[in-house]
């Protein structure tokens, strides 16, 4: 299939203009999920974007909305959750509300995916080769002996020793971080543009996560893929990431380069999960600690989510519910923050 | 692999030694085949001399002894009401039998697991829940029942279908087939269809739940996520992980087929040894009772045996303990 069979077609979909544009790009997600006693926003307004080759972090606590975010990026959200509001861009073009079979044909693609539990990510009765070659075979216009070759490949290139031998492996006769190496392998199948790597160390030893963590960036470095890194340590998003948005409640707190934000937490709720990460040197008698646990998505307050454990609680937060406001190179939900509030200060 | 066949064959031996003892045991009890075979007016002297001639007069162990040695070689005596080794007679109607089962194995595998799996997709779909209530009238309502209401649907008021036997067989080498005549055919749908409707329901509503559990797994979430088509993610993907214990139940279900038939046999007048069976104990046909016992038992073992090799070719897992143990956990 050459271009010249395929006159170049003006699609009428909504695309933005290409200069300097984000890879993807989420403007106002919401998701829902239908109750018998009502619905839960799960993801409140959320929007961000990642730019070509750049890691981004997303952490928060669990139920934060980390995981959900990810799903429905892929279109993967389980029913009967559902997408309610927002846009999604990939490249320019909108992805959120393609047919199950287009969106089919991005996620492995344009989208790779990694998940949890290496352990189970892999179906027991197939050879890892045949998994391998399978999902190669779906996106890449390649015979079996090619896919084979490919395959071959990449498991050398995530550091898998005696790839020949090991393809016809099954995914019992790998260790956990071998595992989760053949999982990062498929992701890569068809050189994505970018990784959706959910928490892909938290199964993992210690040891092995570092290995896992510096294996992923090299990676992504060399393919200049870029990475959705959900997790809820902070240790690895500072290894690793480029900018990190920290999530809570469904909601963005505070989104900003990785160095800027953990140096400089702005949101209270930034400051007290930087508060409560052990560092070596510094000598402390007691972690310090959020008082109280992050509300159930019935019970969500009103204003700022986070405002009946923020330490600086105003009568603002409690009514009005803040957006992202820049902050030089971060963006904060928060009020203290607002033009107006310093003014008034 | 086989030292481990010939093991589990030297259980089987065993398996049907007891068999064979507790339906002889049994027997003894049913009523006096003598009775049956010289009539209202013989003089007891007649009646020893009969019990003797037959070896009914020996104690009971010898009887058995003799019975299991002669079973060895494939000997099973003469039955008691045809006259005939029991041997020809079992050979006579085992393949009615055989065809049968078969038949109805066949229609409830390749109706009931492309059932279980389309339910098990489509869980909340109208066809899948109008296909689940159907099958709640498979699962209980008795065999006979079933039978009765083919026949009289299909063969009295439609007339389209014959109610009872065989149809025309033809013989290829020792075996009878109704497989290649169009009346054998014809006679062979009602009662398939009457023996299968339980096992058909039943693999359905197994293959469904699986489904129902295998598609929750984190390793399909990940195939999605590779963007495999729907397709194989269905059928590649999930369906073979539900294989394993619904071979356990087919294995077990086809046993139970063979069992089954006598009810269905007996509906449709089918010449198989269901119906042979039922004729024997009413004439206290012993040798054609245990013989036929022993070959039910056989059959059971065989067909275990079979879904125990079937585990190996299925799931790699088994086979880890030979061979692939060097490259473990590396």
């Amino acid at each position: 299939m050459s271009a010249m069979d395929h006159p170049t077609v003006i699609l009428p979909r909504e695309t933005r203009p290409r200069a300097n544009q984000p890879l993807l790009q989420v403007e106002n997600l919401v998701v829902e999920f239908p109750t018998r006693r009502g619905v839960l926003r799960a993801i409140d307004d959320v929007s961000f974007h990642i730019d070509p080759g750049e890691v981004l972090g997303v952490v928060g606590e669990s139920g934060a909305g980390k995981s959900l975010t990810g799903a429905s990026i892929i279109g993967l959200l389980e029913p009967p959750g559902r997408i309610a509001g927002g846009r999604i861009f990939l490249d320019g073009s909108r992805i959120d509300d393609l047919p199950p079979e287009k969106l089919r044909r991005i996620r492995g693609k344009q989208i790779g995916a990694i998940f949890q539990d290496p352990l189970t990510s892999l179906n027991p009765l197939y050879s890892v080769g045949r998994q391998l070659v399978e999902t190669i075979t779906t996106h890449l216009d390649m015979n079996q002996a090619e896919a084979r070759r490919r395959a071959i490949d990449l498991l050398a290139e995530v550091g898998i020793p005696a790839p020949e031998r090991r393809i016809d492996h099954y995914p019992h006769q790998f260790s956990g971080g071998m595992r989760q190496r053949v999982v990062i392998a498929l992701a890569l199948c068809a050189n994505p543009r970018l990784i959706i790597a959910d928490e892909p160390t938290t199964a993992l030893d210690v040891s092995i996560q570092a290995q896992i963590i510096a294996l992923l960036k090299r990676l992504c470095r060399d393919h200049g893929t870029a990475v959705m890194l959900i997790t809820h340590d902070m240790g690895v998003i500072a290894e690793t990431a480029d900018r990190v948005a920290v999530m809570y409640a469904g909601r963005i707190a505070e989104v900003g380069p990785v160095r800027q934000v953990i140096k400089h937490a702005l949101h209270p709720y930034t400051v007290g999960l930087m508060g409560s990460i052990p560092s070596v040197g510094v000598d402390r008698a007691r972690l310090a600690q959020i008082d109280g646990a992050m509300p159930r998505l019935n019970a969500i307050p009103e204003g700022c989510a986070f405002n009946p454990r923020c330490p600086k609680v105003f009568d603002r937060c409690r009514v009005e519910r803040p957006d992202l406001i820049p902050q030089g190179p971060t963006a904060v939900s928060c009020w203290l923050y607002d033009r107006k509030e310093a003014r008034r200060g | 692999m086989a030292a481990y066949i010939l093991r589990r064959l030297m259980q089987a031996v065993i398996v049907m030694l007891a068999v064979g003892f507790i339906a002889f045991g049994m027997f003894n009890f049913v009523g006096d085949p003598v009775t049956n075979f010289i009539g209202q007016d013989a003089t007891p002297e007649d009646h020893e001399r009969m019990r003797a001639a037959l070896g009914l007069d020996q104690p009971f162990y010898v009887q058995y002894a003799r019975f299991a040695a002669n079973a060895a070689q494939g000997e099973f005596g003469t039955s008691y009401r045809l006259g005939m080794k029991v041997s020809a007679v079992l050979a006579e109607r085992l393949p009615a039998t055989l065809e049968l089962v078969f038949a109805a194995a066949a229609i409830s595998i390749l109706v009931g697991v492309p059932l279980g799996v389309y339910t098990g997709i489509h869980r909340y779909g109208l066809l899948s829940r109008a296909f689940l209530t159907f099958s709640l009238v498979g699962i209980s309502l008795p065999t006979f029942l079933i039978g009765i209401l083919l026949i009289l649907v299909f063969s009295v008021i439609l007339g389209w279908l014959p109610s009872f036997g065989r149809g025309q067989v033809v013989p290829v080498g020792w075996w009878s087939t109704g497989y290649l005549t169009q009346s054998g055919l014809r006679s062979l749908i009602l009662p398939a269809i009457t023996l299968g409707l339980f096992q058909t329901t039943l693999i359905m509503r197994l293959v469904r739940a699986e489904m129902l559990e295998v598609l929750r797994t984190d390793y399909i979430k990940f195939a999605r996520a590779r963007g495999l088509t729907e397709r194989a993610i269905n059928f590649g993907h999930a369906l073979k992980n539900t294989m394993v214990p619904v071979i356990t139940i087919m294995g077990l279900q086809i046993g139970g087929l063979i069992a089954f038939a006598i009810i269905t046999e007996t509906v449709f007048q089918w010449p198989g040894m269901g119906l042979l069976f039922l004729q024997a104990i009413q004439y206290a046909d012993v040798p054609v009772m245990s013989c036929y016992l022993i070959l039910v038992a056989m059959m059971f073992v065989l067909i275990n045996l079979a879904v125990d090799l079937l585990y190996y070719a299925v799931d790699p897992r088994l086979r880890a303990d030979r061979g692939a143990v060097r490259g473990r956990q590396v």
